[in-house]
């Protein structure tokens, strides 16, 4: 009993923090003083510094390295040396030269994942949560039933159905080289169908707990639009959920392409990518002998950008925090 | 009102889910019977869709479907052919079930105190390692966990068995290993969810009442600052209690998480929806008690 | 057909729960999350698993079914040969047949007519006695259009096995197969068919209990006690976990069953099977699949390992319908191309043999014709010949293959030997299993890589799959005279006239037509430890009945041998 007292009187100061908030957010030029909070976060600096050289690195790495990514030898599993810095797979290949090959697939995918999740699931779950009723049961049954069906076989019957067409209009259109790229759309049909449902779950679990604030309240009594209520003062106050999930979900979805790869259903070898190369390095971890570089190089790579990722997208998060001190 | 609203529409939805699966199943290429042995004649392949009703159209294949799941009867396994589907379910759903409700409590255990933690300690040592810590958790998979626990803790320490299902000692690693990820997100989650609420204008308030600190966070700002965490715990705990195909297979686990893929691959058709089925009424319960949840944790939410 | 209480109890127990940590306060709930945490001791109470067997097999992936008229795997047919005993079993030192439930039999002078006489003592294990009756049931069972077996195909030897199965004939009493008296069986062939006894040993023929299967139908074998003809009889079946088998008492060669309980345990991650293994929780590891081949190099150093020839051969196909494949030259120009030995000593390090030839090596009268060897400059000049000198104006073609990292790293290799060779460029096409199985069948493919494992002791079970009308060809190859070598050879009772007609079938295929091209030949490979088990031999079939192999007297099991 006492406590719910208690938590009626914390609602009622509600109204005047958000006004505090309110008025934050109309000083001029925010964007500055977003810019200049993430300043102050030195870790987020470092890691926006590191994934700029890691962007570099994958640029400019397969023109500086004397190896191609299929380019065969006899040095078959080789440790690292000055030759090849990160060892030799067991086609005598170059691993670090696949990890800058496989680091263009694995973002790519990480960046398609992300920015569905972004695109589709925040909307999807703002407007759920927001509009309510009878609204918000029909599309979150949507993210139910999408989420309940199995995407594996989601994805083999898009293969198996549209990869033939969209091969030949891709040679028609763009040249052979090109079509061999087709299972690369389908990989990404797949993971952007999965990759959103969570968000929109829970970007709606934030609305839902937000639409009824006494800022939202007043701002409606006012006479704003949804539209405007939505974008201005429910959405700013997701953003922290909504950046941290996005971080999470780019390990997933990388990862997720990896099982799909096993499956024989993602990209096509000799291509390489980050979740691959983990995937063919952890049949190292055996007692017998490990050829460790298989798994460590990769593996080092994946998290230290992953890391990076998570760092910046605190500093940004802490950045853009409507309720944040100058 | 609410709930009895949800819990009546589950029915048409369970059977919409089933239809969809059954359909798209049917497109993938390949049926059940198709091996790298061709049979010697078409005939012995004519049987085998003869005896499994193949070779009716496929509404009719559905209702007798839907007949068998009316007596419960999720019908016969095309993979495993001396076997139902009924009898796989029940001799796997046991222990998906156990491990995954050890691997959620792990998760759940270590997340939610590691990100209360991290977001209390914003910005100091504490935040960072913790925070790292997280993070390593997210970015590290299940196939090079599950080996390396295996390589440290069972082979080169020998305090825990290498694989198998018979002891709870036989549990430890396993839940390791499929527990650390989401601890990971959990974690996150949390974080994230405590730090927008500690800007939250009651607990200024309840700070300004004079309110001893530990009592603000945990009687008033824990409550609204795990609702992201709970809004993940019902995909989360569905996907943990049908069992995950990298654990099960790298500890050799009798769950029915391996049957999950395997069945696709096989084209196991009644496997197939038998399993997606029961994911989905795993799935839906999960998030109408998670939305139901939310009126509890927030008391300004109203369903309806 | 309900769920077993310990699923229903586990359902109530999640939703329980579930229930109780969204109604709660924040503090309680936290710790209702950490409440699963006392499930661990509810492990202790499930079923408890009996103490370690005398013998623990890891054996492969988890058996179809435990019918022998439904199996067709060689996991399956590992543990079913345990179980079941056709009229011959195979021996275990040769795996040539030997008496089984029959203890002697005649064969009539043109080979056709075979007359089997059973043992008076045959018996099932839960008492009834095994007849001839028995064993017509269980062949005609495999026959019959409603079992659907998928091997029905190894009984097309008797006189209208194949009319029956398709439905053309309706009375069983047509199918070569009767009983003559209660321990007396006749069967009566199409022809002289050489491999028919080993045929008798294999599981499709084993003999079945009639009684159980009219009373339980297709769940006959999971339903306890399961009857069986065999060596063991069942005591457990769990899915993806064991096969526990144990003696039975009433088999008519009991004496001499060496191991009372035995463990088959079922598993697809090669490195699990290792690690157990190496922790001595198991015994033997006889699978194929089951050994890590990134670790062969290193593991065959050590001499517990133990690598054989069996039959089986890598290979892989050419779609002869499509350009330019139809041209034999280019054909021939991508085979010469194809570095073998790099593929067997970088990639599978198994101590596989290049294979020249299709047929592996050691199969009775009969050798293998010389095929053709790695030779690139032939190669660029056949192409050349063709109308592609250099590899210009070659179109870009198809490498089919399925998942798995080993046929991935030699598609790989073969991808990079033909650019470096002959200039062409191939792309490689990855599939899940069953869409590679449907394109190679529907001739969806331009290459596609293929593999065989012989069936029986015979050059028969490699060649006839490339007859005309073979559903197994899948290469849209057809040759009259091919047809006519394999089908004149096998109505031969000569064996060396039937040689002459063979070798000369295979040289078409593998010299001079050329729908197909074989890389190497599998080599078997086991673990165990010879000090400590004994009674497994080498054969080409890969096959070793469990009854004869045992644990050495005082070998104590190691805990960890690191």
């Amino acid at each position: 009993m006492v406590e719910d007292r208690e938590a009626e009187e914390a609602g009622g100061g509600e109204t005047m923090a958000s006004a505090v908030a309110l008025a934050a957010r109309h000083s001029p030029r925010p964007s500055v003083r977003a810019w200049r909070r993430f300043q102050r976060n030195r870790p987020a600096l470092v890691s926006l510094g590191f994934l700029l050289l890691l962007a570099g690195f994958i640029v400019l790495w397969p023109w500086l390295s004397p190896f191609s990514e299929s380019s065969m030898s006899n040095a078959q599993f080789q440790p690292p040396d000055g030759r090849h810095w990160c060892g030799t797979d067991i086609h005598g290949r170059d691993v670090l030269t696949r990890m800058a090959y496989g680091a263009r697939i694995s973002l790519l995918v990480g960046a398609v994942g992300a920015g569905v999740s972004l695109l589709i699931g925040v909307t999807w779950g703002a407007v759920a949560g927001y509009v309510g009723g009878r609204w918000d049961a029909l599309l979150m049954r949507c993210v139910d039933i999408l989420y309940a069906l199995p995407s594996v076989v989601f994805v083999i019957v898009l293969i198996a159905t549209l990869e033939g067409l969209l091969k030949s209009w891709l040679t028609r259109v763009a040249g052979t080289n090109f079509a061999s790229s087709a299972r690369l759309l389908f990989l990404f049909a797949g993971l952007g169908a999965v990759s959103w449902l969570t968000m929109a779950r829970i970007v709606r679990g934030q609305v839902l707990s937000l639409r009824h604030r006494a800022f939202v309240e007043a701002s409606r009594a006012l006479g704003a639009s949804h539209a405007r209520i939505l974008w201005h003062h429910i959405l700013p106050n997701v953003w922290g959920v909504v950046i941290v999930y996005l971080t999470l979900t780019v390990p997933s979805v990388i990862l997720y392409e990896s099982f799909l790869s096993y499956l024989g259903l993602g990209i096509q070898p000799p291509m390489a990518s980050w979740g691959s190369l983990i995937a063919e390095g952890a049949a190292q971890l055996n007692p017998i002998r490990m050829y460790w570089w298989l798994i460590v190089c990769p593996a080092t790579m994946l998290v230290t950008t992953l890391l990076a990722l998570n760092f910046l997208g605190d500093g940004l998060r802490d950045a853009l925090d409507p309720r944040a001190g100058a | 009102m609410y709930f009895l609203k949800r819990a009546i529409f589950l029915l048409p939805l369970l059977l919409l889910i089933s239809a969809l699966a059954f359909a798209l199943v049917r497109v993938a290429p390949g049926g059940p019977f198709d091996k790298e042995r061709e049979p010697s004649t078409p005939d012995i392949e004519r049987n085998l869709k003869a005896k499994y009703h193949l070779d009716e159209p496929l509404w009719q294949q559905y209702l007798r479907y839907l007949g068998g799941l009316a007596r419960g009867d999720f019908g016969p396994s095309l993979k495993y052919r001396s076997h139902t589907v009924n009898d796989i379910i029940a001799q796997g759903l046991p222990v998906s079930l156990i491990l995954g409700l050890l691997a959620f409590g792990f998760a759940q255990g270590v997340g939610i105190p590691l990100g209360f933690y991290t977001a209390v300690r914003k910005g100091e040592w504490g935040d960072w390692v913790g925070s790292f810590l997280a993070i390593l958790a997210v970015c590290v998979p299940g196939f090079v966990v599950g080996p390396l626990l295996v390589m440290v803790f069972a082979i080169h320490l020998g305090w825990l068995p290498v694989a198998l299902w018979e002891s709870p000692l036989h549990a430890v690693l396993p839940t390791l290993a499929l527990g650390l990820y989401f601890s990971g997100r959990v974690a996150r989650l949390m974080r994230e969810g405590m730090l927008s609420t500690l800007h939250e204008g009651f607990i200024t308030t309840a700070r300004a009442k004079g309110l001893s600190e530990p009592a603000i966070l945990i009687k008033h700002a824990f409550r609204l600052a795990v609702l992201p965490v709970v809004s993940y715990a019902g995909p989360l705990l569905a996907d943990l209690l049908t069992g995950s195909f990298v654990i099960e297979n790298i500890f050799r686990i009798p769950g029915i998480g391996v049957f999950l893929v395997n069945s696709t691959q096989n084209r196991d058709y009644p496997m197939i929806v038998g399993l997606v089925l029961l994911y989905a009424v795993l799935l839906l319960v999960l998030n109408l008690l998670v939305d139901l949840s939310y009126s509890v944790l927030d008391r300004r939410v109203k369903h309806g | 057909m309900k769920f077993s209480t310990d699923a229903l109890l586990s359902f109530k127990r999640a939703f329980r729960f579930l229930g109780a940590s969204c109604a709660v306060r924040p503090l309680p709930l936290l710790l209702l999350l950490l409440l699963p945490l006392l499930l661990l001791p509810l492990l202790s109470a499930r079923p408890a698993v009996p103490s370690r067997a005398d013998l623990v097999i890891i054996n492969g992936a988890e058996p179809e079914s435990l019918d022998p008229a439904i199996i067709t795997g060689q996991a399956d047919g590992r543990v079913v040969r345990a179980l079941f005993e056709g009229l011959t079993r195979i021996n275990p030192t040769n795996a040539a047949p030997e008496p089984g439930l029959a203890h002697r039999w005649e064969i009539s002078p043109d080979g056709t007519t075979y007359t089997f006489h059973l043992r008076t003592n045959a018996a099932w294990s839960t008492g009834q006695p095994i007849t001839a009756e028995d064993v017509v049931y269980s062949w005609i069972r495999v026959l019959d259009p409603n079992t659907a077996a998928d091997y029905a195909g190894q009984l097309f030897f008797l006189k209208n096995g194949e009319e029956f199965n398709s439905g053309r004939i309706k009375d069983p009493a047509q199918v070569g197969v009767r009983a003559l008296d209660a321990h007396t069986v006749r069967a009566e062939l199409t022809g002289p068919t050489p491999f028919f006894l080993d045929l008798c040993a294999f599981p499709t023929l084993a003999v079945a209990p009639k009684f159980a299967i009219e009373k339980h139908g297709d769940r006959w074998v999971v339903m306890p006690p399961m009857p069986v003809s065999g060596a063991y009889e069942l005591v457990e079946w769990r899915l993806q976990d064991r096969i526990r088998v144990r003696r039975n008492p009433r088999y008519w060669d009991a004496a001499n069953v060496h191991s009372s309980v035995v463990d088959f345990l079922s598993m697809d991650s090669p490195m699990t099977a290792i690690n157990l293994y190496l922790t001595g929780r198991a015994d033997i590891i006889w699978d194929k699949s089951l050994v890590p081949g990134q670790l062969m190099d290193a593991l065959r150093r050590r001499p517990d390992c133990h690598t054989f020839d069996y039959l089986g051969t890598l290979f892989y196909r050419y779609n002869v319908t499509r350009k330019p494949f139809d041209d034999v030259r280019v054909r021939r120009a991508l085979a010469l191309a194809v570095d073998k030995r790099r593929i067997v000593e970088k990639i599978t390090r198994g101590g596989e043999r290049v294979a020249a030839h299709f047929t592996p090596r050691g199969m009775p009268v009969y050798d293998p014709p010389a095929g053709l060897d790695y030779d690139p400059d032939q190669a660029r000049k056949l192409l050349a010949q063709a109308g592609f000198p250099g590899g210009k104006g070659f179109p870009v073609f198809q490498y089919l293959f399925n998942t798995g990292k080993t046929d991935e790293q030699i598609s790989v290799e073969i991808q990079a030997m033909w650019q470096r060779e002959l200039g062409i460029r191939m792309e490689l096409r990855q599939a899940e299993w069953k869409v590679y199985l449907v394109a190679l069948r529907a001739l969806d493919y331009d290459v596609g890589r293929s593999s065989w494992v012989g069936d029986y002791n015979d050059p028969n079970t490699f060649l006839d799959m490339f007859m005309s009308n073979n559903g197994n060809n899948r290469t849209g190859w057809k040759s009259t005279r091919y047809d006519e070598l394999v089908r004149e050879g096998n109505r031969q009772t000569d064996p060396r006239l039937r040689e002459k007609f063979l070798r000369e079938a295979e040289t078409l295929l593998v010299r001079d037509e050329l729908p197909i091209v074989p890389l190497y030949f599998y080599a078997g490979i086991h673990f165990y430890d010879s000090a400590r088990i004994e009674g497994i031999h080498p054969n080409l079939i890969d096959e070793h009945p469990v009854y004869a192999i045992r644990k050495k007297r005082g070998s104590e099991p190691v805990s960890s041998n690191r």
